[in-house]
């Protein structure tokens, strides 16, 4: 089954034949966050992938993972390339460190999930959001609802977090 | 300087100058070429072909790298009246330059071909745009693009921007250092006629250029041009008849990878990039270490990118990058002058063969400054680095190019006079 859909002015096109991306979305789309986990070592690996990373085994099983972390490194974007994302300027796009399975297999490994700041509802995060956030920030995995089989991943303020130490934020502008 | 090193230099698995680079040879930089790709290449191909001495009918080899933006070898070769013994078209950026030096090494040792132009040929302004406007923009968003592009995550700058971020993050990079890269390319710009940006511009107005995604202002990142570049290499032997005094090629690597190419931010530190692994092959390949090294040529797509690739192949302290593009060192006159052309920042974008034929020039002791010719064609370089006048390294003798695709990516090549 291929999807295909509307995203702020971009076509998403799922191929019939892209078997792990079409599963990794369609649990999103049920806003039920899930990764391979490998049938031999047991790691999780995002993004989806056909092999083990570390094994090369190539069975794998869809698992839970819950969407909580913290941001190990982030962009704002300033000047959008995209037409429809030019109106939620700046926004920003995370890389952040999942809870689950940090420091694993080795120290400096971690599942970095991908995904913009936005609001509890999925909406590109307005200025004054954008500016709490940094690396350190926790944040949780929220889901922007887009075709039947299709909510892209988010990241968005964890409140529930313990506040952290010290959240480090570009020094200019 | 000396080729002093630690490392080992005997064991014949390496092709220490074996190899040459004979010629070399560009269009001018422009916006609105109002050619084709092919007639952007052939004429590069051409003017290389004429720097060497060689004629058309000596070449019997032809690679060129792209990214679905240019012509094919065999149009080129066509327009040149070349018969190939071997040619190949790949896809790829940065960091191709050095890779396929690489490649037509092994080509010529294993007797498939003698003597191999390089081109890359690029409307990177008037028809395909790198940074993802315009054609690229309304590609549908699918496969491995899922988890970027639907981000407004698309461009070189947006990709590689949570590297520099995190860089600063870790070792505490201000901003004003990595700007200097900018400052201090123009310079060596204002001093290259060919350069597309001559003027000589400061720290401060890089700072006060617009954001794009930050780290990276306006003018942290390089310029958009069309143009066409190419080299030719062949065996040192052959390299012998030919015009201008040898440039011998002392080791390569070609992309050399961090862990997990499908998203290299997965395997930490995200602040160190390709570099760190390729330097194990460069400097034992080439026999020399940094320290040898007078010229460098550290791949400027973004200010960052010569920063960090100069770190991870131990020109520094890692972490201390930040000092090192800052400090004078890379400028025309310091110990080690980086993009005496201006590089991508300023003289012209071609996906890192410039920074090749620039570093070509220097170790010729011929780079095509303003200073005056003398009888013999040769020019006298005085040395005098100030805007409008010499950009010659004095007594270059070895130089080192760090070509980049990505922070997970990275080529590299040292050269040496012969």
């Amino acid at each position: 089954m291929t999807i295909k859909a509307q995203y702020l002015g971009m076509p998403l096109d799922i191929s019939g034949l892209d078997a792990e991306n079409l599963e990794y979305f369609r649990y999103c789309a049920g806003h039920d966050f899930h990764l391979q986990a490998c049938t031999a070592c047991g790691l999780l690996r995002y993004p989806p992938t056909t092999a083990c990373p570390w094994c090369a085994n190539p069975g794998a099983r869809w698992t839970p993972v819950e969407g909580r972390g913290t941001v190990h490194s982030y962009t704002e974007i300033h000047h959008a390339i995209q037409p429809a994302f030019r109106d939620h300027a700046p926004y920003l796009v995370l890389l952040v460190d999942l809870d689950a399975q940090k420091g694993v297999p080795t120290a400096e490994e971690a599942l970095r999930v991908v995904g913009n700041l936005t609001t509890a509802d999925g909406v590109l995060a307005p200025p004054e959001l954008v500016r709490k956030v940094g690396i350190g920030t926790p944040v949780r995995m929220v889901f922007t609802d887009i075709a039947p089989g299709l909510a892209l991943p988010q990241w968005t303020l964890d409140q529930a977090a313990p506040p952290p130490a010290a959240v480090w934020r570009y020094p200019m502008g | 300087m000396s080729l002093t090193s630690d490392v080992e230099t005997t064991s014949p698995k390496y092709l220490r100058d074996k190899y040459a680079i004979v010629g070399v040879g560009e269009t001018a930089y422009m916006r609105g070429s109002g050619k084709t790709t092919r007639a952007l290449a052939t004429w590069a191909v051409r003017n290389a072909i004429e720097d060497s001495g060689l004629r058309p009918a000596d070449i019997d080899g032809m690679l060129s790298y792209q990214s679905g933006d240019s012509t094919f070898s065999p149009f080129i070769a066509g327009d040149l009246g070349i018969r190939l013994n071997f040619y190949m078209d790949i896809f790829g950026g940065g960091s191709s330059t050095e890779a396929l030096v690489g490649m037509a090494m092994g080509l010529i040792e294993a007797g498939m071909c003698k003597i191999v132009v390089i081109f890359r040929a690029m409307n990177g302004y008037s028809q395909v745009r790198i940074g993802g406007t315009g054609v690229r923009a309304a590609v549908p968003v699918s496969g491995d693009m899922l988890h970027s592009r639907a981000y407004g995550w698309q461009s070189a700058g947006q990709m590689f921007s949570p590297t520099f971020m995190r860089h600063m993050y870790d070792y505490g990079t201000r901003p004003e250092q990595v700007a200097a890269v900018k400052a201090i390319h123009s310079e060596h710009a204002s001093n290259n006629p060919k350069a597309y940006y001559k003027e000589r511009l400061t720290v401060a107005d890089v700072l006060a250029s617009r954001m794009i995604c930050k780290p990276l202002h306006l003018l942290d990142c390089c310029v958009e041009t069309d143009n066409g570049n190419a080299i030719i290499v062949t065996g040192a032997d052959r390299a012998r008849d030919t015009r201008h005094p040898l440039v011998l090629i002392r080791g390569v690597v070609g992309r050399c990878n961090k862990p997990r190419l499908d998203m290299h931010y997965q395997h930490g530190p995200i602040s160190t990039v390709a570099g760190r692994y390729a330097r194990d092959i460069l400097w034992p390949n080439s026999g020399v270490g940094p320290e040898d090294i007078d010229v460098t040529g550290s791949y400027d797509a973004f200010t960052f990118t010569t920063m960090l690739q100069l770190e991870d192949y131990g020109f520094c302290k890692k972490g201390d990058g930040g000092g090192y593009v800052s400090d004078g060192t890379i400028r025309l006159g310091g110990r080690r002058p980086n993009n005496t052309s201006g590089g991508h920042l300023c003289e012209g974008y071609t996906h890192g063969i410039s920074m090749v034929i620039e570093n070509v020039r220097q170790l010729r002791h011929d780079v095509d400054d303003s200073c005056p010719l003398a009888s013999d064609g040769r020019r006298q370089h005085s040395y005098d680095y100030r805007e409008g006048g010499c950009r010659q390294v004095k007594d270059a003798e070895v130089a080192a190019n760090l070509g980049w695709a990505m922070p997970g990516t990275g080529s590299a090549m040292v050269m040496r006079r012969g």
